[in-house]
């Protein structure tokens, strides 16, 4: 891309801001599908981005129309056309794959306020609809005709120390990860640090396996891409 | 359907990691004119007859199946750099870094819609050499990646892959995966661990402390 490049190369003002004037909305959604493809749990809705993307997608489809009627070069048509086709397909999808989450772990994402902030709001109308829906099924098709210390749609039985009919997402699958810079400092898996535990370090732009948990502050910074 | 590939086999599909790739940019040889195109994805041209202009991978191929542009393969995809990259890979443990990425997609792409790109002053490609030549690549690497991974043992928590493709990672992404975690779950704290023991090291699996203890 051209003048995306150029622009790099004009800034002089630190690398960050480098990388985020010349990366563009698509690349960012790109980099949010993935990382949202790979995390286990659902992470924070990147409500900006998707905003200025939609806008963009109705600005592309209205000159597409413009475009059409006016009776442009059909091939510059569809080339348009291809590109909005591409990045609807990476919205709908990273919203696809939102909504699969929720629907998996929906009572969890519900009852934990901290993954309960990272959902949009169309996206937390539906977590409540879905919730009561379903919760309003099991009681009445099942949970309400069994013995009264067993009723709870969240616990076993009554004695239950925690919820444990709730399905939570495994936070320490193992997942693919990269990082651009050089990181120094992740611990690895959490519990108590004795003094054997070394500190783990990541080069940039080499590829590794680790456990999700290890590195869930990144990801949320931005520090590192899941893959 | 755009969220729905299926999570058993591999995190993306083949045509998932098709899409990443074609994002690449390549050289292409337009042969008509036309205004710059401001797409969402940024913005491209303006194309002029015989001059070289970059695009992604996606608008090239597009072009190229309407004859309007002759695609420049890219610097790696030749037989004489192909040759070299297969010697170095036979020779070494380790994984050559003069291919992309996405190298077996880009490839691919090309084979299927830039196959006649006739032989012109930038390059001469013969394609079956250099199909046969990524075949080759492909198996040599595939094989290195599983004696690797033959090296797993209850010490490893973290891999490091260095110069693996798109490709590769994605078929043994789930097996990694689930390979730490079965390692992860039975290897806890209900071992006595041996501070000493120090295991093989493989150029691409990264043991880089000694296992803690897991306490509870």
């Amino acid at each position: 891309m051209g003048s995306r490049s150029a622009e790099g190369e004009q800034s002089s003002l630190a690398d960050d801001y480098d990388a985020l004037i010349s990366t563009t909305d698509v690349e960012l959604l790109k980099r949010a599908w993935r990382n949202e493809k790979a995390a286990p749990e659902i992470l924070r809705f990147e409500s900006d981005l998707i905003n200025r993307v939609k806008g963009q997608i109705e600005l592309m489809e209205e000159t597409v129309e413009e475009k059409l009627s006016v009776g442009s070069d059909p091939l510059s048509v569809s080339l348009y056309q291809m590109d909005l086709d591409r990045t609807l397909f990476l919205l709908r999808s990273y919203l696809r794959i939102r909504i699969l989450k929720i629907e998996k772990y929906m009572f969890h994402i519900r009852k934990t306020q901290e993954l309960w902030n990272r959902l949009s709001r169309d996206e937390k109308l539906f977590t409540e609809r879905c919730t009561d829906d379903l919760k309003e099924h099991l009681e009445s098709s099942v949970l309400s005709k069994l013995p009264e210390n067993y009723q709870s749609y969240e616990r076993q039985s009554v004695i239950s120390e925690e919820d444990d009919m709730v399905p939570e997402p495994r936070l320490d699958t193992f997942v693919l990860c990269r990082s651009k810079e050089y990181l120094t400092g992740i611990q690895l898996e959490d519990g108590p640090v004795d003094d054997r535990s070394k500190l783990f370090e990541m080069e940039p732009d080499v590829l590794y396996f680790i456990c999700y948990k290890s590195i869930k502050p990144l990801v949320e910074s931005g520090k590192i891409d899941l893959l | 359907m755009a969220g729905q590939s299926n999570h058993e086999l591999s995190l993306f599909s083949a045509e998932e990691l098709e899409f990443i790739a074609e994002d690449e940019i390549v050289d292409i040889v337009p042969n008509l004119k036309m205004d710059p195109l401001c797409l969402i994805s940024g913005d491209f041209g303006p194309f002029t007859p015989q001059i070289v202009t970059q695009v992604p991978l996606w608008l090239a191929i597009a072009l190229r199946r309407r004859g309007k542009c002759s695609i420049v393969p890219p610097q790696w995809m030749t037989v004489d750099k192909l040759t070299e990259v297969l010697e170095a890979e036979r020779n070494s443990q380790e994984m050559s870094e003069h291919l992309p990425f996405h190298y077996v997609e880009i490839s691919r792409l090309l084979f299927d819609h830039a196959r006649d790109n006739i032989p012109d002053a930038y390059m001469f490609i013969s394609l079956v050499k250099v199909r046969s030549l990524i075949e080759d690549i492909r198996d040599v690497r595939f094989h290195k990646v599983e004696t690797d991974l033959e090296a797993f043992d209850g010490r490893t928590f973290a891999v490091k892959i260095k110069n693996l493709s798109a490709m590769e990672v994605n078929i043994v992404r789930p097996f990694i995966g689930r390979a730490l975690q079965a390692f992860y779950k039975h290897d806890s704290s209900d071992l006595i661990p041996d501070p000493e023991r120090v295991s093989d090291r493989r150029p691409q699996v990264a043991h880089n402390a000694p296992r803690r203890q897991l306490r509870r």
